[in-house]
């Protein structure tokens, strides 16, 4: 593919259209990240009169902190919950609306909604219906004979913030899988129908293969969301609670750093988290440029 | 194989478009038969009718003697081609092949038989690793084919199956696809647009318009006498003359042969049937100023303008014989290859 060359004939200019661009990264971005850094090196006494370097010891200590690794584990089973759940029922949802000729794009408006509620604003939402004491599903729930409690159990809790999270989610996935599954000609299925295979051989041997590239893609995007964009899920709801049963690597970030007021571990723990979101952008670059899978 | 025969079918769409007017077709054992029609009349939607992509709204669609319209594709065991090939873009030549085969559980061996046979039949052999993004246009064409031959169908359906390729290429492959048909002695039913790709390939034709049936035909007797003015309008390149009644009785100077019946309405002659003389024989004749020539290699398409009513007459002369720009010309149309059509229903007049 030919790309098209502009040629600037000042040589000025598109440095001075770069700049407000360049700028907002480098405040917004790469000076607290660098901060952020710098800090992890760091330790204050209690009191904040003195700050030391300590190289890498917070990280060291993160390494051997109990809550630290339980909060890895958490996060790795509250992303790929969220992820799976909220990517297979988009999926479905996806292939029924696409099966619609008339009212697919109602579906397609009425499916998109959740993704325009704010996270916490879902939260609370979902914070209500699951209420033990005056929530729907709490009471539903006690109906099956299940006794519904996420103050007290963390998988209740654990449960609770997947559904949350994966219900945002759910719309954003929804419009990529839709759309993915429309740009696949439909003669594919109908020569597949014509070749002997039935709905769900059709669907798993063709239809799936061919969204493989989107798939990748939003597991990317939803594992990332999961672990960076729920924050305000997580406050909303168990504040990391019961016990750091849902405590995941950002909220702990938040509650070391801006309530236990250890600055030197949340800023070794932010660059960790750092880290971690470059090595999925990489991958999923990576994988964009070549374009695989088929 | 086996025969195909429609029985009072009839589609209408969602939306109460009607896409086919009732209508019987029988398609022989072995035969080639080919719908041609300009775009949007049907063909592909008869075609899916047979191949069980489109529900049947009135009427029974037969194979091999018995109804279909309650089996999915998969059980009428048929064959199709399509305009994009629906090739499986995921999975290599071998796998398209093989999908099919292994959907109905035909054993390992058999299937490695089969490919092999179809890869040597169509040339395929060295691209069966490939993926079908790595093909030509040309060798996709050849890898859809061999996706229906390898599973020995009842019948082979084609819905414009070469209208993606270049001229060269539609010229060779046309040539292919008779000739596998011919040896394979499958029934087919292939569908396009293309008068010529239609009259070269069938054994029969049927020219639709407007979800209906305007002839059935052996390509010779659909060219020689087209049943229907729209026949004679849409069959031959370059088309049929045709003019109304007294359009030609004012260019002929006033009066027509004997043989022109009261109820006739217009009057068609094919170009390569316009003569530069009358050799004896009787004709009408007509005079106007040449306005274009279009030499195509052997012989000249020669655009006649005819003063009076400002039509234009097309005819087919030998190399240049005789003819110049901007002269006038003097043509004979000879009484014995006139086409007369009824002036109410449009319909033949022998
Ligand atoms: N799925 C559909 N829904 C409604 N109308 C359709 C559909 N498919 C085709 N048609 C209409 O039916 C008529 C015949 O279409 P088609 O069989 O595709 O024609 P052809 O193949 O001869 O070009 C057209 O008028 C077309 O607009
Ligand atoms: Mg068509």
């Amino acid at each position: 593919m030919q790309t098209k060359r502009v040629v600037f004939s000042n040589r000025g200019l598109p440095y001075a259209l770069l700049a407000p661009q360049l700028a907002i990264t480098f405040v917004f971005f790469l000076w607290p990240a660098g901060q952020a850094i710098w800090q992890s090196f760091l330790r204050e006494d209690a009191f904040g009169l003195k700050t030391s370097f300590v190289g890498v010891e917070n990280y060291l200590r993160l390494l051997r902190e109990p809550d630290y690794l339980n909060s890895l584990s958490v996060t790795g089973v509250f992303a790929v919950s969220t992820t799976v759940l909220s990517m297979g029922l988009a999926l479905l949802l996806a292939a029924a609306a696409d099966r619609m000729i008339r009212s697919r794009d109602a579906y397609t408006t009425l499916l998109v909604w959740p993704y325009a509620v704010a996270p916490a604003v879902a939260g609370v939402l979902w914070w209500f219906m699951f209420n033990p004491t005056i929530g729907i599903m709490s009471y539903l729930l006690e109906q099956l004979g299940y006794d519904w409690n996420h103050r007290l159990s963390g998988t209740d809790a654990m449960i609770m913030v997947v559904i949350v999270a994966a219900w945002k989610q759910i719309s954003y996935n929804f419009l990529f899988f839709l759309a993915g599954l429309q740009s696949i000609p439909h003669s594919l299925s109908e020569a597949a129908a014509i070749d002997g295979a039935g709905p769900v051989k059709r669907f798993f041997t063709v239809v799936l293969p061919l969204l493989s590239p989107t798939t990748f893609f939003l597991m990317v995007v939803n594992i990332v969301y999961a672990m960076f964009d729920t924050f305000g899920i997580i406050h909303a709801t168990t504040e990391g609670g019961p016990s750091q049963a849902t405590n995941i690597l950002v909220y702990k970030v938040f509650e070391d750093g801006f309530i236990g007021l250890n600055l030197g571990s949340s800023a070794a723990q932010s660059v960790i988290l750092m880290v971690i979101v470059i090595g999925l952008t990489v991958i999923q670059f990576r994988f964009v440029e070549r374009r695989v899978a088929y | 194989m086996a025969a195909i025969d429609l029985a009072g079918v009839k589609k209408t769409y969602p939306g109460n478009v009607t896409a086919i007017h009732p209508l019987d077709l029988n398609i022989a054992d072995g035969e080639l038969l080919v719908l041609v029609g300009p775009s949007g009349c049907g063909k592909s939607t008869l075609l899916r009718m047979i191949a069980g992509l489109e529900t049947v709204t009135e009427g029974e669609v037969m194979i091999g003697g018995g109804p279909v319209n309650k089996r999915e594709p998969a059980e009428r065991d048929i064959a199709m081609v399509f305009q994009n090939y629906a090739l499986y873009p995921h999975m290599s030549v071998r796998g398209n092949l093989e999908y099919g085969l292994k959907n109905r559980g035909t054993p390992r061996a058999e299937i490695d038989a089969r490919v092999e046979e179809a890869a040597r039949i169509l040339e395929i052999g060295p691209f069966l690793e490939r993926k079908p993004r790595q093909l030509s246009g040309g060798q996709r064409q050849r890898v859809a084919m061999g996706r229906a031959i390898v599973r020995h169908p009842k019948a082979f359906l084609f819905d414009e199956p070469l209208s993606n390729l270049d001229a060269k290429l539609r010229g060779q492959m046309r040539v292919e696809i008779k000739r596998l048909q011919r040896s394979l002695n499958t029934t087919s039913v292939y569908v396009t647009h293309d008068q010529l790709e239609a009259m070269t390939l069938a054994d029969r034709v049927v020219v639709m318009n407007a979800g209906r049936i305007e002839q059935i035909g052996k390509p010779t007797e659909v060219y020689e006498r087209p049943a229907s003015l729209f026949v004679a309008g849409f069959v031959g390149s370059p088309p049929m003359n045709l003019f109304g009644t007294d359009e030609l009785k004012t260019e002929a100077g006033g009066s027509l042969p004997e043989s022109i019946g009261a109820n006739t309405g217009t009057i068609g002659i094919r170009p390569d049937a316009v003569t530069l003389s009358a050799n004896g024989n009787p004709a009408i004749a007509v005079t106007g100023t040449i306005e274009l020539i279009e030499p195509v290699g052997g012989e000249s398409h020669v655009y006649l303008r005819l003063p009076k009513t400002d039509r234009v007459m097309i005819l087919v002369v030998r190399g240049h014989e005789g003819v110049s720009l901007a002269a006038d010309l003097t043509v004979h149309l000879p009484v014995g290859a006139l086409h007369q059509f009824d002036a109410g229903t449009g319909r033949r007049i022998d």
